[in-house]
């Protein structure tokens, strides 16, 4: 696929936009599998998709490793070699309201789902956790959406803390949409333990990334993240 | 003529090009790439007795030029295996080779006794060198006597042509070739993954949940070229030569080690279209190289060494 841009948008943070007009099918919270252009390194990288539309896929991924290093220096006009979209995506509740809980890289997959929800005229509530204020990214995108509380580990923007410090002083979802770290996952799942309709988009190390390999089970093996998820109900999985 | 076709002991392949066990799944999530007839056979995950759920997560950490896989021979069992995936398969035209593995030798028996039962499996492949499991596995594959022996009461209980699949975690990897030939074995496939390991620099504990896992991929080719050209001239049974292979010059070089087939693993992890891809390139490499076929670079390649 043809890249129209790679821009550092926070702290090692990169959003990377494909020409889109190819994809056929695409649904908020999938991923798309890049190659990361260095030879040596063989394996894909499941990267996030933010956004997208007719003619643009937008993707967020952090700088972590040599991989993700090789990917901040694409050029535009290059071609990367993307599989994809993969992954089951988000299912659209049709409600009234709902909560939204990024942490860090996971804010990214979240925000074409607060776009289509605000589409439908659902309300849609985000609390969005980063490190610290270096790190933070999407902030003005999801304001657009409707309330958003930020809050960072070290203070330096929004509340201090973790998301866990504002989600226990706010009222009832019909519906909780995560992605994040295991603590934070790990913490909506005893808070909302008998909610019906918490969802997490869930991570793990990948390889084939279309469900052959099996290398990518969730903790209790009974599912495939790539394929079967990355999205979950909470009820069907062990974090 | 077809110029790619390859007879093999109970196989006639139309083409060299063989998805490699454990690569692969059940051929499913490919079917949706590519015409799975196309393939010359396709070595279908491994299968035990029981179902087996795996090893605990992480179970594959990226290397230079490679990964390591600890999956730990996950899969549905044999009952689900002969009900539902052997019969997907049916649906194309492309012999399997049925990977089986397990603990003891009476699972394994018991397994290739009764994979017959689905008719699109024309071959087993003995899987003596899975790294990852805690029980049988490699266990069978590093020891000469016990891998001959196990090869024999294998022989003993099914029709189909048994071919044997090698681990290089051995220190000579032609005596337990030769060995399996003595057992009865009609052919050898190699190499299985290398055991390795990487460590986190942070939580400075091993990567794997295993701690301990397989390489595969481009790093581990030289290796298995060079085990491939030892036991080529050591035993008289035929090779499907396995290990790192990516390009079509990767199959080449594999027959002029001496294999008569080729493998190719790792590389549907990252690339699904791969196999379609290397059957389309071989004609023109072929001939690039001067060989009217593959039969003609295979008796080439014996009358030279």
């Amino acid at each position: 696929m043809k890249i129209i841009s790679n821009n550092c948008i926070a702290k090692d943070t990169y959003e990377l936009i494909l020409d889109a007009r190819e994809i056929k099918e695409i649904k908020a919270g999938q991923f798309m599998h890049l190659k990361s252009g260095r030879d040596d390194l063989i394996l894909r990288r499941p990267i996030s998709i933010a956004s997208y539309n007719e003619e643009e896929l937008n993707l967020v991924y952090k700088v972590i490793g040599e991989g993700t290093k090789a990917m901040s220096l694409f050029e535009p006009g290059e071609e990367v070699d993307a599989l994809g979209p993969l992954g089951n995506g988000f299912d659209l509740l049709d409600v009234e309201e709902v909560l939204i809980v990024g942490g860090g890289m996971g804010v990214a997959p979240l925000y074409q789902l607060a776009k289509e929800f605000t589409h439908k005229n659902i309300r849609v509530t985000s609390v969005l956790g980063f490190g610290s204020a270096d790190m933070a990214y999407y902030i003005e995108k999801f304001q657009v959406l409707g309330e958003v509380i930020i809050t960072t580990d070290d203070g330096s923007m929004g509340v201090k803390g973790n998301v866990g410090n504002v989600i226990d002083e706010l009222k009832e979802f019909d519906a909780i949409y995560a992605c994040g770290p295991w603590p934070l996952l790990y913490y909506l799942q005893m808070t909302f333990d008998d909610h019906p309709h918490l969802y997490v988009s869930l991570e793990e190390r990948m390889a084939c990334g279309i469900g052959a390999c099996y290398a990518c089970d969730t903790k209790d093996k009974k599912h495939r993240i790539c394929t079967d998820g990355p999205v979950f109900n909470i009820k069907e999985v062990e974090l | 003529m077809n110029q790619l076709k390859v007879s093999l002991p109970g196989l006639e392949l139309k083409n060299p090009i063989i998805p490699a066990s454990g690569c692969f799944g059940f051929g499913e999530e490919f079917s949706k790439f590519y015409d799975l007839s196309i393939l010359g056979a396709i070595m279908a995950k491994a299968v035990t007795l029981e179902e087996r759920v795996g090893n605990d997560l992480p179970r594959v950490a990226e290397t230079t030029s490679g990964m390591l896989n600890a999956i730990g021979l996950k899969n549905p069992g044999l009952e689900v295996i002969l009900n539902e995936k052997y019969p997907f398969l049916a649906q194309f035209d492309v012999p399997i080779i049925a990977n089986v593995a397990g603990a003891t030798e009476e699972e394994y028996i018991e397994v290739c006794k009764r994979i017959h039962e689905a008719p699109n499996v024309k071959a087993i492949e003995l899987n003596i060198s899975c790294p990852n499991v805690s029980e049988g596995g490699v266990a069978f594959g590093t020891d000469p006597t016990v891998a001959k022996r196990l090869t024999k009461k294998v022989k003993a209980v099914t029709d189909l042509p048994l071919y044997v699949k090698l681990s290089p975690n051995v220190s000579s990897i032609v005596e337990i070739a030769k060995a399996v030939e003595e057992g009865g074995a009609d052919g050898i496939t190699m190499i299985n993954t290398l055991t390795g390991m990487r460590i986190d620099l942070h939580t400075g504990k091993p990567i794997l949940a295993n701690k301990t896992g397989g390489l595969s991929g481009p790093a581990i080719k030289p290796i298995a070229i060079r085990m491939i050209y030892e036991v080529a001239r050591a035993v008289d049974i035929p090779i499907i030569g396995m290990g790192g292979v990516e390009t079509v010059d990767d199959v080449i070089e594999m027959y002029l080690a001496g294999a008569s087939a080729v493998a190719v693993g790792t590389a549907n992890l990252h690339n699904p279209m791969i196999c379609k891809e290397l059957i389309e390139a071989l004609p023109a490499k072929l001939d690039e190289l001067g060989y009217q076929s593959i039969e003609h670079l295979i008796d080439e390649v014996k009358k030279n060494s």
